[in-house]
């Protein structure tokens, strides 16, 4: 369709009647190229949905033995198959979003009585994606950022966790301080332990070459290591278990809900952090130069712009925005730090930026769409029991896709666009 | 090059040997300040030559060292091999680093055994045995590599082929089975990264990493589902049993450490020797280092650049395969979640260590092995060092190694870089 209309447009119109219709379709062609980078994402997670819908299917034993007398009642199987998914994917999303009923009579009864109580109820679920989708907002954006300049940040998981641990012992150990100091303290301080882990692999790629993979993946085990040590250590909590404390609530960021309700002021922070990393690579010199060496390095040095420096500002800032993930996580929704952490948020992360397209607004709806399927999986599990890592294997899929279109091109006969191929990361090499 | 950048590289290796020679001083010291202070004369360490386990080899006396003039005899040798590079240098001060190395790790464990044993042949045992995974996963990464496929998705590799082997193991109540099965499996994968990398020309990072994310989903995805539920009959394999090769199993030290040990071990030492007779003695294998280096020169010269890359990333396949195996049926015989535990990713850190070799992958993969058991040791000796920071040594001497502080890691010229024939 978008074909056709850039085809009809390219036909002169002269006459004025023909002005008005004319500038709606020069409006609609300014979306198109727009409308054209959306389908590989949005057809790669609607194919790893269907995927996983069969595998859900395939690996129901209900389904299973309906498909043993499939000759003898085909309709059973397929409605065997049709109930598994749907139960699974209803949970999943019932989980996520919270059921449009249970909104309208919460909404009435509110109205009618002023009672808050169902109301908190219904929202209950869509506010737990949102606080979901908070870290992932984070370490979506820091992925972006190192993909913008050619760096492929592997090690936000160790960046995610040493932010986190640097946040929560500014959380704890300040006792009386005022929140306005206290809470910007801590979250400064996971920002920058995240960004001082960063900066190790950052200057080793700057000044010696080595290639950023391996060190931030070298990194990671160090900073599980240190994390280790530190919880059963120095930042451990009186008691048997390895944590820390919990932080005062003088550094919580604050939350607007009655418990159970988790949602909380770190995820109005991570969209203004998005907006923040817009500005800054589409806006700035700075931000123009990080994109130019990601783009091409050998351009941009003959341009005069410093590529070792843009490496290690890039490595930085992508650190700081997996410590602030690590903060926000800490700060907002636990509390406290205890081992597994970082719980696979970094290779989500790596996921997050190339389904957004490294681009921050395309970070924030895949965060917010993980966010949401995340949520959801811990009620498939206990309602339909769908083990939640159906959800890994529908984000490998999806990042399958993204990074080979031709075969989301192939499967759904989209013809070849003549888009910009983004270089995400070159060999090991120097 | 011009006469100013020759000086300046013969000033820079000058500072370089300088700098050797001074790490030498600081290390020596380091054993008298650190570990020769406040020692008791007269205490002796006991290190056990023979193995903790029922073993044909012939026994010999235990090692009974006096600690004080041990580790002041090492530590006045790495003093006098310091001076020595600062005033002379030694033509090869690379291979001085390894002795000098070896002889702080002696010293420490010297240190840490003081008024106690310790077994040291059973310690060097487990070494091996816990570097196998991470020298298959380093094999794995050499051949991939020298063909100029990067692949960090061993560790969904090793995943997928574990949980393959002990299910098919289990089913069939054949080992082998699950041995061929995991081969299989780490060849599949492998084939889908290949055709990636080789013919969609996907960014190799990205596929490898969405591989990993997929192994990770899939197999805890089954494990959830079906394994937990029927562990007898789905997740109950039986180990491969320990083999002693008639003859040398009987050799004293080097017979329990290489000789009396699982299957898959015996594979990963004959894996090794074939991958290096492969790569550098045949005319195959420098077909895909050509391939490796210089895609274009290899296909004007006629070598099929993508078939050698296809065989050589799905080779690597199978050798991960037998390295996922391990987890299973060759240690413990059942399928946990996640459990390769990083493996994978430090198999890639020991192919760079071992600078894309086999030998030096499997080096290196020896020392990570080491790492990995005296920190088990040293918990039962309890040493007042957190063994997590023994724990890290490997990473960080990794990060040094690739700055290129020490020696030089050199990737193949075309690593990572997809061809596309013209």
């Amino acid at each position: 369709m978008d074909q056709e209309s850039v085809a009809m447009d390219s036909a002169p119109a002269t006459t004025s009647e023909e002005q008005a219709p004319k500038e709606a379709r020069q409006r609609l062609q300014a979306l198109a190229p727009a409308a054209r980078s959306l389908a590989v994402p949005v057809l790669a997670v609607f194919t790893g949905l269907v995927i996983g819908a069969i595998v859900i299917a395939v690996t129901d034993p209900v389904v299973i033995a309906a498909y043993r007398q499939f000759f003898r009642a085909p309709a059973a199987a397929l409605s065997a198959t049709w109930r598994a998914v749907s139960t699974a994917y209803g949970a999943l999303f019932s989980g996520s979003l919270g059921s449009p009923r249970q909104v309208y009579q919460a909404i009435q009864s509110y109205a009618s009585t002023g009672d808050k109580a169902l109301l908190l109820q219904a929202i209950y679920p869509i506010t737990e994606s949102l606080v979901a989708s908070m870290p992932y907002i984070f370490s979506g954006l820091a992925v972006a950022v190192g993909f913008r300049c050619g760096l492929f940040n592997i090690g936000v998981e160790g960046q995610l966790g040493i932010g986190a641990l640097a946040a929560a012992y500014v959380g704890y150990s300040i006792v009386g301080a005022n929140r306005l100091v206290h809470l910007p303290l801590a979250i400064a301080a996971g920002a920058i332990g995240g960004a001082f882990w960063a900066a190790i692999p950052g200057y080793l790629k700057a000044k010696t070459g080595a290639h950023e993979v391996v060190n931030t993946m070298m990194m990671n085990y160090i900073a599980f290591r240190l994390s280790d040590w530190l919880l059963n250590g120095p930042m451990k909590a009186p008691g048997y278990r390895p944590i820390t404390p919990v932080v005062e609530p003088s550094a919580a960021l604050p939350r607007f809900f009655p418990p159970p309700l988790r949602f909380n002021a770190g995820f109005f922070l991570a969209l203004a952090m998005a907006a923040l990393v817009y500005w800054f690579l589409f806006k700035t010199t700075l931000g123009f130069e990080i994109r130019t060496v990601g783009a091409n390095p050998h351009a941009a040095r003959y341009a005069g712009m410093s590529v070792t420096r843009n490496f290690v500002l890039a490595m930085v800032l992508s650190g700081g925005l997996a410590g602030l993930a690590g903060a926000s996580q800490v700060l907002g929704v636990n509390l406290w730090v205890g081992q597994g952490f970082t719980a696979g948020y970094g290779f989500d992360a790596i996921a997050l930026a190339l389904l957004g397209k490294s681009h921050p607004l395309g970070v924030v709806l895949a965060s917010l769409l993980f966010g949401v399927l995340r949520s959801g999986a811990t009620r498939m599990q206990s309602l339909a029991g769908i083990p939640v890592d159906i959800i890994s294997i529908i984000q490998g899929l999806v990042i399958l896709f993204i990074a080979a279109p031709a075969i989301i091109r192939w499967l759904y006969r989209i013809r070849v666009e003549r888009a910009e191929e983004v270089v995400l990361t070159r060999g090991w090499g120097a | 090059m011009t006469t100013i950048a020759r000086s300046a590289q013969r000033v820079v290796s000058v500072g370089r040997s300088q700098g050797m020679g001074a790490l030498f001083l600081a290390i020596g010291a380091a054993i008298l300040v650190l570990f020769g202070r406040g020692l008791e004369a007269g205490q002796k360490a006991k290190f056990g030559l023979n193995p903790g386990f029922k073993s044909q080899a012939i026994p010999i006396p235990d090692l009974e060292l006096p600690v004080q003039p041990t580790i002041y005899a090492l530590g006045l040798l790495i003093l006098a091999l310091g001076a020595w590079q600062l005033i002379r240098g030694f033509r090869s001060a690379d291979a001085v680093l390894g002795i000098v190395a070896i002889c702080f790790v002696f010293a420490f464990l010297t240190w840490s055994a003081r008024g106690k044993s310790f077994n040291l042949v059973g310690m060097l045992g487990s070494s091996l045995v816990r570097a196998t995974p991470i020298a298959l996963a380093a094999l794995c990464g050499v051949m991939c590599e020298r063909s100029g496929v990067v692949n960090i998705g061993i560790e969904g590799i090793m995943l997928m082929s574990a949980q393959a082997a002990v299910v098919s193991a289990t089913v069939t109540k054949n080992l082998w089975v699950g041995l061929a099965a995991a081969m299989l499996a780490g060849a599949l994968v492998s084939l889908v990264h290949a055709a990636m990398a080789v013919s969609f020309r996907v960014d190799q990072i990205v596929s490898a990493t969405a591989i990993n994310i997929f192994g990770a989903g899939a197999t805890s995805f089954v494990a959830a589902r079906f394994l937990e539920k029927n562990v007898n009959g789905l997740n109950n394999s039986g180990t491969f049993p320990v083999i002693p090769i008639p003859v040398l199993s009987r050799i004293p030290i080097l017979g329990p450490i290489f000789f009396e040990t699982g299957i898959i071990v015996y594979l990963m030492l004959f894996l090794t020797l074939a991958v290096h007779i492969l790569l550098f003695n045949t005319s195959w294998g420098l077909r895909t280092r050509a391939v490796g280096e210089h895609p274009r020169a290899a296909d004007t010269l006629g070598i099929n650049v993508y078939l050698m890359r296809y065989v050589s990333v799905i080779l690597g396949g199978v050798i991960a395969g037998i390295g996922g195996a391990y987890f299973t049926i060759g240690s413990v015989g059942r399928f946990d979640e996640i459990m390769t535990a990083g493996k994978g990713f430090i198999g890639l850190a020991a192919m760079i260590f071992g600078n894309w070799t086999p030998f030096g992958a499997f080096a290196s993969s020896l020392i990570f092995g080491f790492a990995d058991s005296l920190q088990i040791k040293l918990q039962i000796l309890r040493t007042p060092i957190p063994s997590e920071f023994l724990l890290m040594a490997p990473y960080i001497v990794t990060m040094i190694v690739l700055a290129g502080v020490v020696g030089r890691a050199i990737p193949p010229a075309a690593d990572g870089v997809p061809y596309e024939k013209e």
